[in-house]
């Protein structure tokens, strides 16, 4: 069996889908994480471009993918306490906080990554990335009709992945059981939601965004990690290239939830990657809405539709955090 | 117990005081923070001074400030209704776009004057155009309009980038992925070394101010922006007067797209807002939405970009230095509007406060 079947072509499109999807799914994760308890932080891209950077560098300098790690979330982590003493303690202007951070966050990663320009991730991490920890080997099987090429798809589609991908599907999970299924997440929910009601029955209002704006930043930061020491092997100026607004985008999209997340980081990696593929088909040349800039609108175009539907809907709906993008004055409700 | 409660009487000199402040403490954090990153603070200083002090550095400023002081005009307009239009750099492009079209349907023989006239109300109705619905929306189903606004950026990029490298790829250019330049009759002429969008910004601004000051429609704008209730019982129709003053603010980024191309681009990219939007909106944050502060802070955010220019070009600094600087700018400015709007009291008994929408 070849990569050239119709079939062997969708399942590498699919793979490499999943692929391009991993930062749009844990910078997505982060946000959700953070709006959910109220915070509108537009600072996604700059969160992702600090902690890229200053993991990549870690990474460069030290040769170890622990220290790397722990320096993407913490650079990205900085940045969003940034963020969260102006907007919880100093309530400031979400927007405008979040706009800042992008600013900010984009000069310093920019400055940092300025020496690891030329640099490529270390080999042992390279190999650790390269490895796919649940590849069963199918070379029994593989010539059997139907079932080995079967067998073949789906190993191709769900088992062919570096340890980032399943840690990321395992992350959806487990935030989407910590946000419905535990104390902790009602509480953030309802912080999110209502923050006067939620400090009338005792939660700790300002505690509570604080934690969730910082874990959001740490997502923001292994999602922009991804990019230079998985994906590309090295650091250009602003490589996240916009990933971070699709990261809004996709919040809204996917309507908070950790599960859909999935599923829309889905589609829209797969969005990302498509013009290019279709450039293959010359019968589609012509045609706009097949050319690779107008695919590029896709994601916010839908992103559009999504949001107006949503407010559209009659009372009842759930439109997103109820509190979404208010500062809490306990002295004022 | 401590206590945060609302300040109502805190004196326009008090103010200014406590934002000069936090100005120097961001200077102070900038420097050890450039220390911190491994360049020497007082060199990036001489640099960029060095980069400012010539005559031929301050026309380029005040081109570079042209279209941010234009921008930010045009948002505050917006801001004051506290309608969050953070889609100016949408609106620019989609300025700058209809403008080109406009000119390239035109005879090649019209006057320049009259390209330029008709290019600068096409770039007027591209940007109200581009903010008209989201601007609809929040009217009829108050739909957030800063993630509404936001999106239409990046459509109006993509749209640009697909004109550019598909529909209106210029055969001329040989394969290379460009739009064909607008023609020179319909560049800005030039007044003092600056092509005369200086002399616009100046009149906008004045005109802006009279608008929200001295206007019946100004009036209402800012009646709306304080409390929807209070406009309501007042007999305003709050979904009019919000189109119209997003289309206005709209309209007026669009004209800065259409500034920018015929002052100083020439061609139509979606490099061509270059974050001249967002960076807008800081300033007209900043600026506290007042038109004659807005041309100051234009004018110093435009030097710092110079200066940054030309530390990476002469001391191999990275110009992204400065992104970082303006940042800290604004974070400490927008902390600072905590101290001037509020006052910490330590007490224990409960008062309570005067309710009131924060921006």
């Amino acid at each position: 069996m070849t990569d050239t079947t119709p079939l062997m072509v969708l399942a590498v499109f699919l793979a490499s889908a999943v692929r391009y999807s991993m930062p749009l799914l844990v910078g997505t994760l982060g946000e959700t994480v953070t709006e959910r308890s109220g915070h509108l932080n537009l600072g996604v891209e700059g969160m992702m471009l600090m902690g890229g950077a200053a993991g990549f560098v870690t990474a460069i300098r030290t040769d170890s993918l622990v220290l790397s790690l722990l320096a993407a979330m913490g650079g990205a982590i900085a940045g969003a306490l940034f963020y969260a003493v102006l907007t919880v303690t100093f309530r400031a202007n979400q927007v405008v906080t979040g706009l800042a951070l992008t600013l900010f966050g984009a000069g310093v990663a920019n400055t940092v990554g300025k020496g690891a320009v030329h640099a490529s991730t270390p080999p042992h991490i390279q190999a650790f990335f390269a490895w796919q920890p649940l590849r069963p080997d199918l070379s029994a099987i593989e010539s059997v009709p139907v079932l080995g090429p079967a067998a073949v798809f789906l190993r191709t589609v769900l088992l062919e992945y570096n340890i980032y991908v399943y840690m990321a599907v395992l992350l959806a999970v487990v935030l989407s059981l910590l946000l419905h299924r535990t104390r902790l997440g009602l509480h953030l929910r309802v912080v999110g939601e209502n923050p006067a009601s939620a400090d009338a029955s005792g939660i700790r209002v300002a505690a509570t965004r604080y934690g969730a704006i910082l874990v959001g930043g740490a997502l923001c930061g292994l999602a922009g990690l991804y990019l230079p020491l998985v994906h590309n092997g090295t650091w250009v100026e602003n490589i996240t290239g916009g990933r971070g607004w699709i990261v809004v985008a996709l919040v809204i999209f996917v309507r908070w939830s950790p599960l859909r997340a999935m599923l829309g980081a889905l589609l829209f990696g797969a969005l990302e990657i498509i013009g290019f593929k279709l450039q293959g088909f010359p019968q589609l040349a012509g045609n706009p809405l097949f050319s690779q800039y107008i695919i590029g609108m896709y994601p916010y175009i839908i992103t559009v539709i999504v949001l107006v539907a949503n407010s559209a809907r009659k009372k009842g709906g759930w439109r997103g955090p109820g509190a979404l993008g208010l500062p809490y004055f306990r002295e004022e409700r | 117990m401590l206590r945060i409660a609302r300040k109502e009487d805190m004196t326009g000199l008090r103010a200014v005081g406590v934002r000069i402040a936090a100005v120097l403490l961001a200077l102070l954090a900038s420097g050890l923070l450039i220390l911190a990153m491994g360049y020497d603070p007082r060199e990036v200083v001489r640099v960029m001074w060095s980069g400012m002090r010539t005559l031929k550095a301050l026309a380029s400023m005040i081109r570079i400030a042209i279209p941010l002081a234009m921008a930010a005009l045009a948002v505050s307009i917006a801001f004051t209704m506290k309608f969050w239009n953070i889609g100016a750099e949408g609106q620019i492009l989609m300025g700058a776009f209809a403008a080109t079209a406009i000119s390239s349907v035109l005879p090649e023989g019209t006057p320049g004057a009259l390209r330029i006239l008709l290019m600068a109300l096409a770039g007027l109705a591209g940007g109200a155009l581009w903010a008209l619905p989201p601007a609809l929306f929040r009217a009829a189903f108050r739909t957030n309009e800063t993630l509404l606004t936001l999106m239409f950026n990046y459509i109006a990029i993509r749209w640009v980038e697909y004109l550019r490298c598909q529909l209106w790829k210029d055969p001329a250019a040989m394969g290379f992925p460009q739009i064909a330049p607008i023609p020179e009759s319909a560049h800005l002429p030039q007044l003092l070394g600056v092509h005369i969008g200086w002399i616009l910004v100046l009149v906008l601004a004045f005109l802006q101010w009279v608008f929200l000051r001295r206007t019946k429609k100004g009036f209402e704008v800012r009646v709306v922006g304080e409390s929807e209730k209070t406009a309501r019982y007042a007999g305003m129709t709050v979904g009019r007067v919000l189109l119209f003053g997003v289309l206005l603010s709209g309209a007026l980024a669009g004209l800065t797209g259409m500034v920018k191309l015929n002052g100083t681009a020439f061609v139509l990219a979606e490099r061509l807002a270059g974050g001249d939007g967002f960076t807008a909106i800081i300033i007209a944050w900043l600026s506290n939405l007042s038109a004659p502060v807005i041309l100051v802070v234009a004018f110093l955010f435009a030097a710092m970009k110079q200066g940054a220019g030309w530390m990476e070009g002469l001391a191999g600094i990275p110009s992204a230095l400065a992104d970082t600087v303006q940042g800290l700018i604004l974070f400490f400015a927008l902390g600072s509007e905590f101290f001037i709007r509020y006052r910490i009291i330590l007490e224990s008994r409960h008062r309570t406060e005067r309710k009131e929408a924060h921006p």
